[in-house]
């Protein structure tokens, strides 16, 4: 009787929902819960645009606008980009890619979206409290010493935020060693699966660090330990050292997994098994790596020693080489590839194009005399949004309409799938676009006044911020539209490869009726594709 | 494992395909929560290096402020739980259910003596102002580092009895589904995991006792 239902049918109680420990269902839970801090982060950063429209301070008090762009900070980062990709999309298509009927813990898989919901929560009250003004970095001493607002309850949030991403990535090393189908070996992975065994290592090699850097600093407030206060003998610099020896990984907990989506989506939309897939796979694990080493180049201006700021821009540097790797394969994937143009691929597009710039500006910050020059201004806040937003998010929403038939068993509409693509990327554009020359003419970043000369930037900003949220509504829209008034997805509606396209959509509780057992590489595209190299 | 069955209890979960996978599942996730735990106390090892060498005078101080007896005694109880853990995961893969029951509530009573004698120790740190707080205050040694060394000290031993508690906790558990049968000489792993976990937080403790009792004791 179970077989004849599908995952979602499958139950319709709260309950059902609320304590399920099937991935599928979990996976939907967190798409929701990422979804509602993805619009409070992009009404907070609403409110920064309209601010910034004018040279004053029309709206807000410096204090009130510091609190706002914490907010948006804090939601975006820790409540949105990190789980985005890995704990939505990851935790609905990785068990099937594998072969598997589930993560190798599901009721740990569950325990981690409780977590995240109480770290949440805790973010949110401190909303409610008044905020927190430290920016999302919580640099002592203005969390420790000097803050005022309610800094513990959002600390208390993304510690507790941290274990949930921790417990993710251990379950899907588990279950990538263990959990696969016979014949799937390691190089018959798809490359959302090396994307995503890269960033669970990051995710508990990382996170344990922020989680007791953060612990260190709510001792400090609750009791007065000393660890980073100057009167006591402490050193706030160590703070920064802590928090991005994971933030700086933490990044690319952001990037890689969007990059896994690419490498899906590229292959499904040239069908083509993607170029030097080896390279592809092994630059994750190389760029898992070397993001450990390259925490400085935060700090090249903080006390670091000058020699030690040479050594992470050389290392810096090396990040570019596997990202140009994949960046690369990629492109050669098109070669004589059949392409079509569906809403992911526009995304795919946009991907590269965003990501490219943001890469490239990296490297400028990378050079330490041009950091000195543009450090604190928003060069660099244009340069982190191109990475994360051209990134992440582009990979993201990608991601979203390609396996969106199998996870709701429905089409969305792909005109405005594409239209919402298309406005995603010009609004993009414009938005940071400006934002490079404003920094670069020296506008400094977190501040809400500013002088005349950079009004035009803003306005062009602010307008570009306009497109982007509109756009950003229409793919929210397309989707619910979808749940009433689409077509049933058939089981394989982009006619590409993997094992998720095998199984119906949506899939049954189970996946697969018996283990399926694999017998070919994972993108094994038509004949004429197999002599191409 | 804590769904409330009226049924049997059934060892194999349903997403696994045999005992041995689903033991290959736990034992790797329980090594690699272990890593994670590793760089969660890394943190503050990290801090204890970098003041140590900044204040080394005070970090002496500090430390001949400890109770070496009472941390002696400590690491002896520890060491002698470890044993007695590793003797239930043994028994328990004979299917010796009655001496594992013995050898987990042994583990426990010295796990619980060591908790006794760090309450013990704190209690001393109470009322001698030694807790980094408004009301330190130290004598002997004045000058900047020494409330960060009993930061440190205390972050440090209480993340590790905090770990103990938990671990008691666990202990209590795994004893009581002992009893009911649970656990037989082909499905133990919980007590495994557990015994790994039990070990962890015994090595801790292993380097926590020479770097804040001994090292510089002699300076
Ligand atoms: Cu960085």
């Amino acid at each position: 009787m179970e077989s004849k239902k599908n995952y979602l049918t499958n139950g319709h109680t709260v309950g059902s929902w609320l304590l399920t420990i099937d991935h599928k269902r979990i996976g939907i839970l967190y798409l929701l819960s990422v979804t509602a801090f993805f619009m409070l982060g992009g009404f907070f950063a609403l409110l920064l645009r309209l601010e910034l429209l004018t040279p004053r301070g029309d709206l807000f008090t410096s204090d009130i606008y510091n609190r706002i762009f914490t907010m948006h900070g804090v939601a975006m980062v820790f409540f949105f980009m990190i789980p985005a990709i890995p704990a939505a999309i990851g935790n609905f298509v990785l068990p099937i890619m594998v072969g598997a009927k589930d993560l190798a813990f599901p009721r740990i898989n569950l325990l981690s979206w409780y977590l995240y919901i109480i770290g949440a929560a805790l973010a949110f009250v401190s909303i409610v409290m008044g905020g927190v003004d430290t920016g999302w970095t919580f640099y002592t001493p203005y969390s420790s010493t000097y803050s005022t607002s309610a800094v513990t309850s959002a600390a208390l949030g993304v510690f507790i935020a941290g274990f949930s991403s921790i417990l993710t990535g251990l379950n899907f090393i588990v279950t990538v060693h263990k959990m696969r189908a016979p014949g799937m070996t390691w190089f018959r992975l798809p490359l959302f699966v090396w994307a995503h065994y890269a960033t669970s290592l990051i995710m508990i090699l990382g996170t344990p660090v922020i989680a007791v850097t953060v612990l260190l600093v709510f001792l400090e407030r609750a009791f007065g330990f000393g660890f980073f206060d100057p009167r006591l003998g402490g050193d706030p610099v160590l703070f920064q050292h802590l928090f991005w020896f994971y933030s700086h990984p933490a990044v690319y907990i952001m990037i890689l997994p969007s990059m896994g989506v690419i490498s899906e989506l590229v292959a499904a939309f040239t069908k083509k098994r993607p170029f030097g897939y080896e390279f592809i796979a092994g630059s994750s694990l190389a760029i898992a790596l070397l993001g450990f080493f390259v925490w400085g180049h935060h700090m090249f201006v903080s006390s670091q020693s000058m020699y030690a700021g040479i050594v992470f821009s050389i290392i810096t540097f090396l990040v570019g080489v596997p990202s140009a790797v994949k960046i690369f394969n990629w492109l050669a994937t098109f070669y004589k590839g059949s392409i079509t143009f569906e809403t992911p691929m526009i995304y795919v597009l946009g991907f590269f194009g965003l990501f490219m710039v943001g890469g490239l500006t990296g490297l400028f910050l990378a050079i330490m005399a041009i950091d000195v020059h543009v450090h604190d201004t928003y060069f660099v806040v244009a340069h982190f949004h191109y990475i994360m937003v051209g990134g992440t998010v582009m990979g993201y929403l990608g991601g979203l309409h390609y396996w969106w038939p199998k996870m709701s068993g429905k089409m969305y509409n792909e005109a405005l799938g594409r239209i919402a693509a298309i406005g995603i990327f010009l609004g993009f554009n414009l938005t940071f676009f400006p934002q490079f020359i404003a920094g670069y003419l020296g506008m400094p970043r977190r501040y809400h006044i500013y002088a005349e000369e950079f009004q035009i930037f803003n306005i062009l900003s602010t307008g570009g911020a306009m497109v982007l949220g509109l756009s950003f509504i229409i793919p929210i829209f397309n989707m619910l539209w979808s749940l009433k008034f689409g077509k049933d997805a058939p089981a394989n509606p982009w006619n590409a490869k993997g094992l998720e396209w095998t199984i119906p959509s949506p899939p049954t509780t189970h996946n697969f009726e018996t283990t399926p057992i694999v017998t070919e590489e994972a993108y094994a595209y038509a004949p004429h594709d197999k002599g191409g190299h | 494992m804590s769904t409330a069955n009226t049924k049997k209890f059934e060892p194999l979960q349903h997403h696994f395909a045999n005992l041995n996978q689903q033991y290959e599942c736990a034992s790797l996730g329980m090594w690699l929560f272990l890593v994670t735990e590793i760089l969660f106390f890394g943190g503050i090892f990290l801090a204890y290096t970098i003041y140590r060498e900044m204040y080394p005078d005070a970090f002496a101080a500090g430390s001949h402020h400890l109770s070496i007896l009472l941390g002696c005694i400590n690491t002896a109880v520890l060491i002698s739980s470890s044993f007695t853990m590793v003797m239930a995961v043994h028994t328990a893969r004979l299917g010796k259910k009655h001496a594992t029951t013995w050898f987990l509530l042994l583990t426990l009573i010295l796990g619980c003596v060591f908790l006794g004698i760090k309450a013990v120790e704190y209690t001393e740190k109470f009322t001698h102002h030694l807790v980094p707080n408004n009301t330190f205050h130290f004598e002997g040694f004045d000058g900047p580092g020494i409330r960060i060394f009993y930061s440190i000290y205390f972050a440090l031993t209480g993340l590790h009895a905090l770990h103990m508690v938990i671990g008691a906790v666990i202990l209590v558990i795994i004893m009581i589904q002992n009893m009911q049968g649970r656990f037989s000489a082909e499905y133990n792993s919980p007590i495994d995991m557990f015994g790994l976990y039990w070990h962890f937080v015994d090595i801790v403790w292993i380097f926590l006792f020479p770097l804040l009792y001994l090292l510089g004791r002699h300076a």
